[in-house]
This record gives C-alpha cells, sequence and structure tokens, in this order.
C-alpha cells in the first residue's frame, strides 16, 4: 500500500500533501516522546502521535517515515503547518485514539 | 564523491523554530552526494540530537561537519554551563529538560545515548561554566 493508497481510504483528514505519496507504508509506529521517535520510527512508517509542533516535523524529516497521523483529535500549529508544507511531509489527522489509528494502518496493511 | 568538505553551522539558542535546519542541510547535502540512505539516516539523528541539545542546554553553539570519502566527522562545540556529571547524562532516560522542553516532546534522556548508538565513535569534552564539545564520526 503506497501512501497515496492510504490518503484515498478516506479514513484520514488530510493536513498537508508531501511529495512522497507514491512511498510503500511499511507499518505503523506509535511514539509521542520525540527523542524515543527519532531514534526508533522506521523509514516508511506511518507514525501516529499527538505531538504537533514544528520538531515533529523534524524529525519526520530526519527519520523519513512515510507520514505523520495526528491522533486524537491533534493538529498542527501553525508554524508546525508552515513547515510541514516547506519540507513536504504528508500529515494526516484523525480523532480516533492513536491506537485505533495505529489499527486501522495495520488492518489496512494485512487486509 | 567529493574528496574533502567541510559545513560550518550557526546553532542559534532558544530558537525551537529553528533547530534542525543544520542537522536537515546536511541531511540533503549527503543525499545529493549519493551516501547510502543508512548512514545518511545515521548522520541526521545523531547530530539532531546534539543540535537541540545544544538549543536546550546551551544557548546554541557552532556545529562543523567534515565529509571525507571514508568518514564523517561532527564537531559540536557550545560555550554552555558543561555537562557536571558525563556518564550520568549517557544513561538512557536521565535528563536535565525543563517541564516546557518536556512537553515539547523532548527530555526523555535518549539524546546522547541515541548520539551514542548511531554513531562509531563519540567523546565529550566538557567543563563546567566553560562549555562542551561534542565529536562523533560516523565511518562510511
Amino acid at each position: 500500500m503506497t501512501l497515496q493508497d492510504l490518503v484515498n481510504k478516506n479514513i484520514f483528514s488530510i493536513s498537508n500533501l508531501g511529495d512522497n505519496l507514491n512511498l510503500p507504508v511499511v507499518g505503523p509506529y506509535c511514539c509521542d516522546l520525540l527523542s524515543i521517535a527519532m531514534g526508533k520510527a522506521p523509514a516508511g512508517s506511518a507514525w501516529v502521535t499527538v505531538m504537533g509542533n514544528i520538531n515533529t516535523i523534524a524529525v519526520a524529516s530526519l527519520t523519513e517515515v512515510a507520514c505523520i497521523i495526528l491522533a486524537e483529535g491533534a493538529s498542527l500549529d501553525d508554524t508546525a503547518k508552515m513547515k510541514a508544507k516547506d519540507q513536504n511531509i504528508t500529515v494526516l489527522s484523525t480523532e480516533k485514539p492513536i491506537f485505533e489509528a495505529a489499527l486501522s494502518v495495520y488492518q489496512l496493511l494485512n487486509a | 564523491m567529493i574528496n574533502y568538505i567541510t559545513l560550518t553551522y550557526q546553532v542559534s539558542g532558544d530558537d525551537f523554530t529553528r533547530a534542525g535546519e543544520a542537522s536537515s542541510d546536511v541531511k540533503s547535502k549527503l543525499k545529493q552526494m549519493g551516501v547510502s540512505p543508512e548512514m545518511v539516516r545515521k548522520v541526521a539523528i545523531s547530530m539532531y540530537e546534539g543540535e537541540i541539545n545544544m538549543v536546550i542546554h546551551a544557548h546554541g553553539g557552532i556545529i562543523k561537519v567534515t565529509i571525507s570519502p571514508h568518514e564523517i566527522l561532527m564537531v559540536l562545540e557550545d560555550q554552555g554551563p558543561g555537562i557536571p556529571d558525563v556518564e550520568k547524562a549517557m544513561q538512557a532516560g536521565y535528563s536535565t529538560a525543563p517541564e516546557n522542553i518536556r512537553s515539547l516532546g523532548f527530555g526523555a534522556g535518549m539524546g546522547l545515548p541515541n548520539m551514542k548508538k548511531y554513531t562509531d565513535e563519540m567523546d565529550i569534552k566538557t567543563k563546567i561554566g566553560v562549555g562542551t564539545t561534542v565529536t562523533m564520526k560516523v565511518k562510511l
């Protein structure tokens, strides 16, 4: 499943579309502590978190995750939104809790 | 690949909106040079951790990155407060980051451990009240 396929399922709202939509999504990854996500987030994963600040975008860019999924109704603040546009990072969002958001990705991948 | 190149970055302190810019720049330059994605990730992560530390603890500093055919050398120098107990600071989970930093998602005490994990060599020279120099090497 590519990131474009995930976006097309319409289960997440779109905050920003990056330039990596053809990338395959390797799986969900959950973590809110950026310093742990920094070391552990697999490249190509869909990173589910509630942190929507500018550093989230930097960590996403450096770890090369496929996208950020903001759970629990979290949203990007204004500076983070600008940075996501600037760095072409795909950011999706949902009202679902973290586990359920990650589970939807997992189920789509294993359908 | 280019034989030898040195990049210098001034990291401004307490400015979280710009933290990570130096690491991002090095990352894109290494990519352009054709360095393998795994090595790029190692350098980007360890340098970003160091850069964030400079912003959180040391009011900024200077980062010099030297790229040669066999290794990438990163030297991060600050005039911050110094690290009182390096051994303790190296322990995963040990953190002195203030509350406002924790609310941004940092301060898990993983910075220095991550830097050690992702580099082949790491050395910390620190003096209380004078500053800290962290030297890291990633072998290509």
